[in-house]
């Protein structure tokens, strides 16, 4: 608020005596009218309580009264019916306040004086407190002290080379998953024969799915050449008995890389489909790519000008 | 799980295994345990992307699922995830202990999660084979003892099993299995003959009990090697080196018979010790015994003496070790962040546990001003607390003594959140200067590739030249500079996980202690 930081209270008097037959010191909140204000160890939010109007907030202005606080509350609180936010930190002594000394808001009357001994806190008379706060503190504070520097030698530099070494290993390993290719605008032709990660999203090694819980299991949509994509059912009902045929017929029939679902429910599928599956005995990159053309055919020319020339496949004008 | 914390995973996450599995391991932090469609609907991404990121964390041991009301339940390891920032320190324990096989096979653990023995073994020979001269081959046997060697210090464990239930076909596979794992069996080794060498891919491998019994990299053994090798340096430091020896072979000795999180370790006799010190120290042994006498007299009390049989029983002080070792952390963060005064009045505070503000500026010596700044200060950054001892039922301020104190498991747990938070600092800045210069690397990276391919068919100077030179001589030195910053970060995130190591263990031990 721009005031100085004289912490003003009105200090009810909390020395003076106080009128004979009322107890200076009652323990309980419900005679917090006449008794002189407390410090608690736990700040309680008298400052709604006040608006709420479920503590009575004593009439401005009136400083003569003794005790016209309520106790519990922050002590160091002047009770003005301009019940503007505390500022600052809760009751002395919390742990932490971020600035030093107690940082009270400057309310109303007795600017200056505080609840509490301020000698005790070891803030002389006349010292001059430090300037308030006014915004918040840098994101970068000038550091005081550099910092001290970083062992080296063979075990620190060995370490580090370790570092780096498993960063770029874990990206190229299968576990790195890698978001989807964004989906161009039109869908172009050469986008069926470019190379592309797993079919589908699936995963690329092979977990052993007896650990794992059978919902992670992704099935994948096989398209067959220029066939209808056949919907591999998702029935849980998987018959236990086909597996030991399927173990047999497992030799007999190749494994294409994109798939990865699990060999029973392939092997019921090629059993169906039948002879079909032998002619997939061809070179497998021709196999997969069904042209008569080879694969920089269907290069888009994106990536020109970025590669080496040294592709000697292409005829160079 | 503080934000801090949930912060440095979500970046380690992104680092090691992408964006998807960043995603999904953040939501799990969050918001605990949840099944697969809360996780798909909490992070908006497809279904697919999410079972794939799950397949992936829990293969890395990073997540853990169960059986629950009706499906299965999906919940992140925080701690896990946190200990990605100190594999490199486990690859060079095994390379120190184990040589470079025992570095291979930890690595390849490490980058795997979990992984078959005879997997591990086939792949490591691979490796070991290409680095060897030609002609040569790794033997797979070699491979295999080194493995049983790990497994026998616990530095590797077998995976929880699948229990073999008599499964009827009726009723269909439970929707996830339970894994059980007994500690009988957590360092069983299969029985692997696997016959070949190097490139020979020829093996039969017949395995004992289940199998294709997986392996995974073992924590807790190896933080017991880290504290051990702390505190030998930690008495190198003080003291000399033979009672660092000494104290090196009490801790092995101990490996075995002390449980992990045991305060002290069993009592050992002097005349064991002296039998079981390494071979090349001829210290006599009256000399070990003033050795002896010596450490269990030291103020730090890492090695206590618990009887006088046997020429006296000795036993580590794990415990007070660790207590030790932490607070000497604080005491030297306090020293480099705020001044030496301010680390006088701390290492006062710890002597004399509670001191009124005018004492302090007795004890220290320091002006009164500057002792209260100095107060105030560590106190706004908790390294220091107050104390209130009222001396009337109200607890009126100025009838109040209040006394300033170092509460060390607090002061430590704070330093533990501020070094997570420093570590995912590090880490963003190392991203942001790689990205900055993003485009500087990769025609660096091409221009390379460019180098490579050209000197494979044989060309001439002049022409490497000038692919040289399509690095300019400023762009070069902006590549020096990152990759010296780049060097610079990582070393100082190696160096902030020793610091969490220690602060960790700590916390650790307080907490266990019965």
């Amino acid at each position: 608020m721009g005031q100085p930081l004289h912490p003003p209270v009105s200090l009810p008097a909390p020395l003076s005596p106080s009128p004979p037959g009322t107890d200076p010191r009652p323990h309980s909140l419900t005679h917090s009218f006449i008794s002189p204000p407390r410090l608690s160890p736990r700040p309680l939010p008298c400052d709604w309580l006040r608006r709420l109007h479920i503590v009575r907030s004593p009439p401005p202005a009136s400083g003569a009264h003794p005790g016209r606080t309520w106790s519990g509350c922050a002590g160091a609180e002047s009770p003005s019916s301009g019940a503007a936010p505390r500022q600052g930190a809760p009751p002395l002594p919390p742990p932490a306040p971020s600035a030093p000394g107690p940082a009270m808001a400057a309310r109303g009357r007795g600017r200056g004086q505080m609840t509490f001994n301020v000698e005790a806190v070891g803030i002389g008379k006349g010292d001059a407190l430090p300037p308030p706060t006014l915004q918040p503190s840098p994101l970068f504070p000038p550091l005081e002290h550099r910092a001290a520097p970083l062992p080296g030698g063979e075990e620190g530099e060995y370490m580090l080379a370790l570092k780096q070494e498993l960063r770029g290993a874990m990206k190229n390993l299968p576990y790195f998953v890698k978001p989807g290719a964004p989906r161009r605008d039109i869908e172009r032709y050469s986008d069926k024969y470019q190379l592309s990660s797993p079919v589908d999203s699936a995963i690329d090694w092979n977990p052993d799915w007896r650990r794992l819980p059978r919902e992670l299991k992704i099935r994948v949509r096989r398209l067959r050449k220029g066939r209808a994509a056949i919907l591999i059912p998702k029935s849980k009902q998987r018959v236990v008995l086909d597996k030991e045929e399927a173990i047999k017929k497992l030799e007999s029939l190749e494994k294409k890389e994109e798939e990865v679902t699990s060999e029973e429910e392939e092997e019921k599928e090629e059993e169906e489909e039948g002879k079909e599956e032998e002619e997939e005995e061809y070179d497998e990159e021709e196999h997969e790519e069904e042209t008569d053309y080879i694969m920089s055919y269907f290069d888009n020319g994106e990536d020109f000008g970025g590669d080496s020339d040294d592709n000697m496949d292409e005829a160079v004008y | 799980m503080t934000q801090a914390e949930i912060k440095l995973c979500s970046l380690l996450l992104h680092e090691h295994f992408g964006e998807i599995v960043e995603k999904i391991g953040t939501q799990l932090l969050r918001a605990g345990g949840q099944a697969l469609r809360g996780i798909a609907g909490g992070t908006g991404l497809l279904l697919d992307q999410v079972k794939k990121a799950l397949c992936v964390l829990i293969q890395h041991n990073l997540a853990t699922f169960r059986p629950r009301r009706g499906g299965v339940e999906y919940e992140a390891q925080c701690g896990r995830i946190l200990r990605i920032l100190r594999y490199p320190r486990y690859i060079y324990t095994a390379k120190t202990l184990y040589g470079d096989t025992g570095e291979l096979i930890v690595e390849e653990l490490l980058l795997n999660g979990q992984l078959t023995m005879s997997a591990v073994v086939r792949k490591v020979a691979d490796r070991l084979t290409e680095t060897m001269e030609d002609g040569k081959t790794m033997d797979y046997a070699d491979v295999s003892s080194t493995f049983v060697r790990l497994v026998d210090t616990h530095f590797v464990q077998r995976c929880p099993l699948v229990p073999e239930g008599p499964q009827s076909p009726e009723v269909p596979p439970p929707p996830a299995p339970t894994l059980l794992s007994s500690d009988k069996d957590m360092y069983t080794v299969p029985r692997l003959s696997l016959v070949g060498k190097g490139k020979r891919r020829r093996s039969c491998e017949e395995e004992d009990g289940e199998p294709r019994a997986k392996k995974q990299k073992q924590e807790g053994e190896s933080s017991e090697h880290f504290r051990d090798q702390a505190i030998v340096s930690a008495v190198a430091n003080r003291m000399d080196q033979t009672s660092s020896e000494i104290v090196r072979t009490m801790l092995r000795m101990s490996e075995v018979t002390t449980s992990s999180g045991a305060p002290y370790t069993q009592p050992l006799s002097s005349n064991e010790i002296f039998r079981s010190l390494p071979a090349g120290y001829n210290i006599v042994k009256q000399v070990l015994d003033q050795y002896l006498a010596l450490l269990a007299d030291d103020p730090l009390e890492f090695v206590g003496k618990s009887g006088d049989s046997g020429g006296g029983m000795y036993t580590v002080n794990l415990h007070k070790a660790l207590v030790s070792l932490a607070t000497a952390t604080l005491e030297s963060v306090v020293e480099e962040r705020f001044g030496s005064r301010c680390a006088r009045i701390f290492r006062l505070l710890l002597r004399k546990k509670h001191l009124e503000q005018k004492q302090v500026e007795d004890f220290a010596m320091i002006p009164a001003k500057e002792a209260k700044e100095m107060l105030y200060k560590m106190l706004s950054e908790s390294f220091v607390s107050l104390q209130e001892i009222p001396k009337t039922p109200d607890h009126a301020p100025s009838r109040t003594f209040y006394l300033y104190t170092v509460n060390v498991p607090a002061a430590a747990r704070m330093l533990l959140h501020r070094c997570y938070k420093s570590v995912a600092n590090l880490m963003e800045r190392r991203q942001f200067e790689t990205k900055e210069n993003k485009r500087l690397l990769e025609k660096s990276q091409r221009v390379e590739a460019i180098l490579a391919s050209m000197q494979a068919t044989g060309a001439e100077p002049a022409q490497l030249q000038e692919i040289e030179e399509m690095i300019t001589a400023p762009e070069r030195q902006q590549l020096e500079t990152l990759k010296r910053n780049v060097n610079k970060i990582d070393a100082s995130e190696n160096q902030v996980d020793e610091t969490i190591f220690v602060l960790e263990s700590f916390i650790e031990s307080t907490v266990k202690r019965p």
